[in-house]
């Protein structure tokens, strides 16, 4: 227990005192927010989506959190660049709790990063409704355990950070751009809908939207269990590569 | 001659606490470790000799679960740690060769964190830190971000870190490196109070060779991933007729300078290039 917390305290203080890193991972966001959510409004109003800063607003959040956690599991191969993931692998606790802290401390501040997102959403002239907050909050914890795992899987992976562009182009950016975080995936072509149905992101953002405005298109129950079932098989398979990563 | 047989039949029969059977270790087709085989009796303080490249870390990383032998067999307190891995990380501690600290923590971060990890109680984790931590100098510091440290500095936390939980066995592999003549005294007394009160067993690898011949029960000598040599140091001395420990060691592993190993590192920057172990 106590080696989950200081685990997960470590990367909490690490994020904290990283200023650049904070301030940059909000200013991703803020900007699709700003740029597309103006942007695309009138055309998206004129075809009759109604309005785009509603419907874009859980993409956005989804994708601070995706980012972020993405980034905080493969921050991983930093420490065994620099040195200090061997001081924790030698450590007499079992790797599985290490896995966890770390995952448990990256998943809290993608979450926090969601929170703030949604705040600036909220400045920006976002209306959700809000009696489903819990229901957002545990599809936004889903997303964040769910991509911190996935990068904690492919650091255990890689050696170091020279495969980080490698996997932003070609794990992360269509993860994000094929989920129905910019566009609803209803009258799309068929192959383009079904990557976008084998994206996990899709269930999170789908959920989110459906507790934050009311419109779902795979269902509540779907979405939560599509997102929970392929969270505990990526953390599994997390945990099962980081415990045979050698240094 | 009666003596000598006299001890080893003793040394026979005392307890190991690292024995290691065949170990081999390949990287590719470049074998860094080439069946070694040795033990160290519970208590001692044991010297791992031997020139760059010889295979002093790659050895010190399988008797630490950082790597798998490619073959062989390594028990540690009596337990097979390729086997029972959890069990090995509780009997051992270590201070490693390269860089191992948190650069964006501070200082009494990086002690607190390790005093954790380790399960040392907390007020016994909180008195050791501080007495560590004077011991090396760096209190005035504590709240500094590593970061912020020279060479030095950081190698002297990395060592006051490494003997914050008192292991049944510490690893050290070049401790002393980097530090002024003042601070490596200092330390190795600290080291062999530890290993006369706590009996402690000491495996130390190091380039400072009076080192070894200061504090060392035993000394084995690697070259080329085998052990060319083991003995006392005075069994060394005897052996090549030498005398100084340093001056065997040069004896027993010729004069020439290791360009092989400066090779495969290369490789090794190269294979990294291409993103691949
Ligand atoms: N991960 C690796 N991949 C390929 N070769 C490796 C790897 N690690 C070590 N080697 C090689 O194994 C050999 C032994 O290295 P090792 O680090 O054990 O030497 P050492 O005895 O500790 O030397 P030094 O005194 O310089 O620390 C070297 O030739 C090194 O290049
Ligand atoms: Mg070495």
């Amino acid at each position: 227990m106590s080696t989950i917390y200081i685990l997960w305290l470590r990367q909490l203080k690490r994020y904290v005192r990283s200023k650049a890193r904070m301030i940059g991972s909000i200013g991703q966001p803020l900007l699709f927010l700003v740029a597309l959510g103006y942007g695309f409004g009138p055309i998206y109003q004129k075809a009759g989506g109604g309005n785009y800063i509603q419907f874009l607003a859980p993409g956005v959040i989804a994708m601070g959190i995706l980012f972020t956690a993405m980034f905080m599991g493969i921050e991983i191969t930093w420490d065994k660049q620099f040195g200090f993931l061997k001081e924790t692998l030698v450590a007499p606790v079992s790797r599985m709790s290490i896995m966890i802290g770390r995952t448990l401390g990256g998943a809290t501040v993608a979450l926090a990063q969601g929170v703030v997102i949604f705040l600036i959403a909220l400045a920006i002239g976002f209306h959700p409704q809000f009696n489903f907050l819990w229901v957002v909050f545990i599809f936004m914890l889903l997303i964040s355990m769910l991509f911190t795992g996935i990068g904690t899987a492919i650091a255990s992976l890689i050696d170091d950070m020279q495969a980080f562009p490698l996997i932003m182009n070609f794990l992360v950016m269509p993860t994000f751009f094929l989920s129905g975080a910019l566009f609803p995936l209803e009258g799309l072509p068929p192959v383009i809908t079904l990557i976008a149905k084998s994206d996990p992101l899709s269930y999170g953002i789908d959920g989110m939207r459906g507790a934050l405005t009311g419109v779902t298109a795979f269902g509540f129950f779907t979405d939560f269990a599509v997102l929970a079932a392929i969270t505990v098989v990526v953390l599994a398979i997390g945990a099962y590569l980081f415990s045979r990563i050698e240094i | 001659m009666f003596l000598a047989a006299a001890r080893r039949t003793f040394i026979a029969i005392m307890p190991s606490i690292i024995e290691v059977k065949n170990l081999v270790k390949t990287f590719g087709d470049f074998t860094a470790v080439n069946d070694v085989s040795f033990d160290v009796q519970k208590g001692e303080i044991f010297a791992f000799l031997g020139p760059n490249g010889a295979g002093k870390t790659t050895t010190i990383k399988m008797l630490t679960t950082l790597l798998k032998p490619t073959s062989g067999e390594i028990f540690l307190d009596g337990k097979n740690i390729i086997h029972d891995q959890d069990a090995a990380r509780r009997s051992f501690g270590i201070v490693f060769q390269d860089p191992s600290l948190d650069d964006e923590l501070t200082a009494w971060e990086n002690m607190e964190f390790h005093g954790v990890l380790y399960h040392v109680p907390k007020a016994m984790r909180r008195k050791r830190i501080e007495e560590l931590m004077n011991f090396v100098e760096l209190w005035d510091r504590k709240d500094a971000l590593v970061k912020t440290f020279s060479g030095g500095m950081k190698r002297r936390l990395e060592i006051a870190r490494g003997l914050l939980h008192h292991p049944k066995v510490l690893f050290l592999d070049e401790p002393t490196t980097g530090l002024d003549p003042q601070t490596r005294n200092h330390v190795w007394s600290y080291i062999e109070n530890l290993n006369k009160e706590e009996g402690v067993t000491v495996f130390f690898t190091t380039h400072y060779i009076e080192e070894a011949e200061r504090a060392a029960t035993r000394v084995a000598i690697m070259d080329h991933g085998v052990i060319v040599d083991r003995g006392t140091s005075d069994e060394l001395k005897q052996q090549t007729d030498s005398s100084s420990l340093e001056d065997a060691f040069i004896k027993l592993t010729g004069r020439d300078l290791r360009k092989e190993s400066a090779g495969a590192d290369a490789m090794r920057t190269h294979a990294k290039v291409w993103g691949r172990r």
